[in-house]
């Protein structure tokens, strides 16, 4: 099977990547030491190419009222043009289509931002619901746009400086706010617990942009320091935290599943159907070793499973997301099953590092 | 990537990667090559084994893991550990940035024509190009 390739594909070759199979994608999974690009993006700041993900145009008429229903957290809550919101997308049985950011740009345009893998049948199933509740929308596959996410304290100033026609229009944006910029749409989002920008852009300006970054001091990000960073900021990673056979609430989504409001969203009825039995916790390793995925956890009131697992580099430590039964509580010690061994682990609230610095308490 | 000069003529090897150096008393150290660090990249822990354990050749005997992965090393021949390099507890980054000096364990061979029998440089280097295809 030929993979897929980025605009940014020769770009990495051109910058020491090591390369891999990402999900079919050809992508960089380092570019010499995942440590050092980890720290990288914690103090100064780093370029990621995620144009493998989808950008989706939602246009027309009643986009807000559609968004309402097709997903679990409420598209009311953005009122304020270029705001974003995190949400999961459900099944009706409750499980995890995929989780995403919709950005409010017009009473007549949401763009959604999707994860890779997941992006045709994320579309198949926007346009299959739109199909039946708001049949004048249009559902648009942006596979013209690219994007770079750019993390780090300084990263944001970075940006300024390859477009400074863009300063203005995107330096009052709050978090978790984009500007539509023209040929440049900017967003203040990020998968790092890092401030910065996400930058979508036509892809024959990507190669460009990339390079104009890494020239002003931006160090180009594999996907093994996306992932130690994600994971001390506490982000679930769509696959593994959670997927369709499990629900937002045992996934550590509660807090983007709105359940109080009158309002009516695919999955609402599987929810209040199902109480959660389980929760995802964070856990810190005490003994010597390195938490992963699918290692058994082991707690008094019984078993759970690890999701996802990794060294943390600002700890010093290893870290994991856990799906444990409810009744574990943050502060108690766990032991996770590591090659026959039982090794104690406690059980922490996370997120585990954001802004450069390590936010648990051990 | 390496080429045949990154690897010391003065090393024998095994199809799992791990080096294998004879002192002159007729103990062998044993590390990771190059290759094998490369393609885990950073690591971040080591698990040794105990000092006495007899092992048999081939037998999984300790785990490197990197930020990546983790990964069994092997008991190039059989015989006894005699010693494990304790700096690798709190330094197993030496396995990146020194994998021929960053021995991880020593052990007493059972037979010297077992270490005699492992591959050489120019072999080893056969089994990382092959691989690589």
């Amino acid at each position: 099977m030929t993979l897929k390739t980025t605009p940014l594909n020769a770009a990495h070759r051109a910058m020491g990547a090591k390369m891999v199979d990402f999900g079919g994608w050809d992508m960089p999974v380092n570019y010499g030491s995942q440590i050092d690009e980890h720290h990288q993006v914690r103090n100064d700041s780093g370029m990621f190419d995620v144009c493998h993900m989808r950008v989706v145009d939602a246009k027309g008429e009643g986009v807000r009222a559609f968004l309402r229903y097709l997903l679990a957290n409420n598209a009311d809550k953005i009122t304020m043009p270029g705001k974003a919101l995190y949400s999961a997308m459900l099944r009706p049985n409750g499980g995890v289509i995929d989780d995403l950011i919709i950005y409010f740009m017009t009473e007549q345009w949401f763009r959604i931002v999707v994860n890779a893998g997941t992006a045709d049948k994320d579309i198949a199933w926007m346009k299959e619901q739109a199909a039946t509740h708001a049949p004048g929308l249009t559902i648009t596959s942006r596979d013209d746009l690219a994007m770079v996410a750019v993390q780090g304290p300084n990263a944001r100033a970075k940006v300024w400086e390859v477009l400074p026609q863009t300063r203005a229009a995107t330096e009052g944006l709050v978090n978790f706010q984009a500007a539509d910029c023209g040929e440049y749409f900017i967003a203040r989002t990020g998968y790092t617990g890092e401030d910065g920008f996400e930058v979508m852009l036509p892809k024959e300006k990507v190669e460009d942009f990339w390079y104009a970054l890494n020239k002003v001091g931006v160090k180009p990000i594999g996907l093994g320091a996306r992932d130690t960073l994600r994971l001390e900021a506490g982000m679930n990673l769509y696959g593994q935290d959670m997927d369709e056979t499990v629900g937002p609430l045992e996934s550590g989504l509660a807090w983007t599943v709105d359940l109080k409001s009158e309002r009516d969203f695919i999955g609402k009825a599987a929810l209040l159907a199902n109480p959660p039995s389980k929760k995802l916790v964070g856990l810190v390793l005490l003994d010597r070793g390195v938490l992963r995925g699918h290692q058994k956890v082991v707690s008094a009131q019984g078993e759970g499973e690890i999701t996802s697992g990794t060294f943390s580099p600002t700890l010093e430590k290893s870290i994991a997301l856990a799906r444990v039964p409810d009744g574990v509580q943050i502060g108690d010690t766990v032991q996770v099953e590591i090659r026959d061994k039982l090794l104690n682990a406690k059980v922490v609230k996370y997120p585990f590092a954001r802004n450069g610095k390590a936010v648990v308490s051990l | 990537m390496s080429n045949p000069a990154d690897l010391p003529s003065n090393l024998k090897y095994t199809a799992s990667h791990e080096w294998v150096k004879t002192e002159a008393d007729g103990t062998i150290s044993v590390g990771i090559t190059q290759h094998a660090q490369e393609l885990l990249g950073d690591m971040v822990f080591v698990e040794s084994p105990e000092v006495g354990r007899k092992l048999k050749a081939k037998e999984e005997c300790a785990v490197v893991e990197s930020v990546k992965a983790a990964a069994d090393v092997y008991a190039p021949v059989s015989g006894e550990v005699i010693a494990v390099n304790g700096d690798l507890d709190s330094s197993p980054e030496n396995i990146n940035s020194d994998p021929y000096g960053a021995w991880m364990f020593k052990m007493k061979p059972d037979s010297a024509a077992d270490v005699a029998v492992l591959l050489d440089a120019a072999a080893y280097q056969a089994v990382v190009d092959s691989e690589a295809h």
